[in-house]
């Protein structure tokens, strides 16, 4: 039993971790300006994309950093171009312009690669196959969750310890009175988003090396699944957001394997189709977050004023 | 006053019968080996997506319920018509793996009795039928989730698209289904012919208009009606609607039903406009293009959402087909009109639109205010 299971919570970690960081980006966005950034997953599969085409023509040790560097820059460009001058607009408009770059982003992915399978390169020592625990899997898999961690904790110190990181939480705080008490909220704003899409570029390293390949729908459905994750942990925190990507990688990765373990359990008899629901499962993990805790696991509560 | 508003839906009642004959006209001259047939599967495709933006903009742009749920009430709609119009003789090479649970075909079932009347009936029966599915999942979705508000109401009508679109896929639900296969040989827009006498009538593009044109007018009816007056109290301010004493629960509820109902509708006409049905098309991206398409028209103005989805539809499937193949406005350059360029053009155009002409083509106003801003303009210069 322990031998079947064991598998799929181990890859189960391994992909929560790849979502947490893209979580983070999504969940320091929307406390910062009340946005979903639908683009934030595309951004990602930009990233894997550009691994891609760099790879091929470069050394790895130039093209991993330049290639987090270009992430970055198109994160930065998109808040400057799509998202600042819509500043003062209702909320609605901003989610639609996301949209909109999220569409763009796509279109252009499918017109750069013609629709085709992009095989990723596989990236030394972190995609060699390892034996942990009578298992063999590749070494991805065991580093991300410390890689994840590790992260999580620098930013969390960077967010508790330093001046843009007080910047920040002022601003996520109280966006018009962090303004009149002389922080330059736009530059908080891109601050935001450079790390954001950093952990996202970071995340599609680890995420990628696990696929056979990147497509330009690639990013569409970890994106959504990682705002889930932000939500499920309370949309805001950041810790919230990194276990709440946790339990869903290891939820997801259950349920796919759900079929074989209960076969091999003795419980069922034939396939029953679970891993069909692997995807679905998010949101309704979603849902019921939403209708019965609306705030999440750790996000503070908000009362609407008149 | 009165006068004129009563003409006014005098001359639109007239420029709508005129619209259905042209229609009609061109369905019987046009036919599919004609260069031409281009604008016949714009109008088709057209009506489809002008419905499903017309009946999105109902909850987007009239309620201010930002759902972006779409895809998966008209996947139920496709699904429901293409199941009840698969005749009897194609269903087992329709369902391959699978034994097919319901076998009923209203088309089919009809016609035995009243002829060619019958078949006529039976795809009208689809269709409401289709509506109905999906306003009754609308009914149930909306339960739990018109208690969110803004984008949280958006993640959550997306999440459900998603669980419908996995259930539809689920092969233990084969039987009704076909799991993960597409559904064909149903009733589609290619087979609506009729013989009257000697002559041949074809009304491939006439139906999917037809359904389209009485479906927005219901919509349009409602919108101007006392629920539609309180639709817009609850888009401009929830709190001051509810204290001006209207039921904010009700009126969420009835716009996101009547919304899916529609999108059902507008999901049956999809099925049978591309004559197949299958789940994996109806992703997110659906309901993000519909969404685009009534911005690009200006969200909150009926008229904007239809002119937005034929432009849109028009562009993409007709004007820009240059850019994908090599020679646009008399330029030839292989190497950058390559497949997928037509998208890309088309989507920086959107953002353009998104970004500097937020309020889109109509703004929230109508065709028919136009005619009466010019004639105040002209009665004022005077």
């Amino acid at each position: 039993m322990g031998k079947t299971i064991l598998p799929y919570i181990i890859s189960g970690i391994s992909v929560g971790g790849q979502y947490a960081l893209i979580a983070i980006g999504y969940t320091m966005v929307y406390g910062i300006l009340r946005l979903i950034n639908f683009a934030h997953g595309d951004v990602f599969m930009v990233a894997g994309l550009m691994m891609v085409y760099m790879a091929a023509a470069m050394p790895l040790y130039i093209a991993i950093p330049l290639m987090i560097v270009l992430t970055v820059l198109l994160g930065f460009l998109i808040e400057r171009v799509a998202y600042r001058p819509l500043r003062t607009a209702p909320r609605m408009s901003v989610m639609i312009s996301a949209i909109g770059v999220s569409y763009l982003i796509q279109n252009l992915a499918l017109y750069i690669t013609g629709g085709l399978n992009k095989n990723y390169p596989s990236i030394p020592w972190i995609s060699d196959r390892v034996h942990v625990l009578g298992l063999e899997t590749s070494r991805v898999t065991i580093i991300t969750p410390f890689l994840t961690l590790l992260l999580v904790v620098l930013l969390v110190l960077l967010i508790n310890h330093t001046k843009i990181g007080m910047a920040m939480r002022a601003v996520s705080l109280n966006f018009e009175t962090s303004q009149l008490m002389g922080i330059r909220i736009n530059n908080v704003i891109s601050a935001t988003f450079i790390i954001g899409t950093f952990l996202a570029a970071v995340g599609s390293m680890l995420f990628f090396t696990n696929y056979p390949g990147v497509v330009p729908t690639s990013g569409a459905m970890p994106g959504l699944k990682a705002f889930v994750a932000a939500v499920f942990g309370g949309i805001g925190s950041i810790p919230g957001a990194v276990i709440g990507a946790f339990i869903i990688g290891v939820a997801e990765s259950l349920i796919k394997g759900l079929d074989t373990i209960l076969i091999v359990n003795g419980t069922i008899t034939e396939q029953i189709g679970f891993a069909t629901f692997s995807d679905a499962f998010t949101f309704v993990l979603l849902i019921i977050v939403l209708v019965f805790k609306p705030t999440g696991l750790f996000g503070e509560k908000t009362t609407d004023k008149v | 006053m009165k006068q004129n508003e009563k003409k006014v839906s005098w001359i639109s009642f007239l420029l709508v019968l005129a619209f259905l004959g042209l229609v009609f006209w061109l369905d019987q001259i046009i036919k599919p080996t004609n260069k031409m047939y281009m604008l016949m599967t714009v109008l088709q495709k057209g009506s489809v997506y002008a419905l499903a933006a017309v009946s999105m903009n109902l909850l987007n742009g009239y309620t201010g319920l930002f759902s972006l749920g779409h895809a998966g009430f008209m996947l139920i709609g496709a699904y429901t018509y293409a199941i009840f119009t698969i005749p009897s003789s194609a269903r087992d090479t329709v369902y391959q793996y699978f034994d097919a649970a319901i076998r009923i075909s209203f088309p089919e079932l009809l016609s035995n009795s009243m002829g060619s009347a019958g078949t006529v009936l039976g795809v009208a029966i689809a269709v409401i039928f289709a509506g109905l599915a999906a306003a009754f999942f609308g009914y149930l979705i909306g339960l739990p989730v018109l208690r969110l508000k803004s984008d949280y109401l958006a993640i959550a009508t997306l999440g459900f698209a998603e669980i419908i679109r996995a259930v539809f896929q689920w092969q233990k639900l084969g039987p009704i289904t076909n799991g993960s296969n597409l559904l064909k040989n149903f009733m589609r827009t290619s087979l609506f012919k009729l013989k009257v006498g000697d002559t041949k009538l074809v009304f491939s593009t006439f139906v999917p208009v037809l359904i389209a044109t009485l479906s927005i007018i219901v919509i349009v009816k409602l919108v101007n009606s006392t629920y539609g007056r309180a639709f817009k109290a609850i888009r401009d301010d929830e709190v001051a609607a509810e204290a001006m004493g209207i039921n904010l629960a009700k009126h969420k509820m009835i716009s996101f039903t009547v919304s899916s109902f529609f999108a059902g509708v507008s999901g049956a006409m999809m099925a049978m406009v591309l004559s197949i049905a299958q789940a994996s098309n109806f992703k997110a991206a659906m309901t993000y293009e519909i969404l685009l398409m009534v911005v690009l028209g200006g969200i909150g103005s009926t008229s904007g959402s239809v002119i937005g989805s034929f432009l849109f539809v028009a562009a993409s499937e007709w004007w820009l087909r240059g850019l994908d193949s090599g020679k646009f406005l008399g330029i030839e350059a292989p190497g950058i009109f390559r497949n997928g360029f037509r998208l890309v053009v088309f989507s920086v155009i959107i953002m353009i639109v998104v970004l500097f002409f937020r309020k889109g083509i109509m703004g929230e106003r109508e065709i028919s205010d136009l005619f009466r801003e010019k004639k105040k303009a002209k009665g004022a210069a005077r």
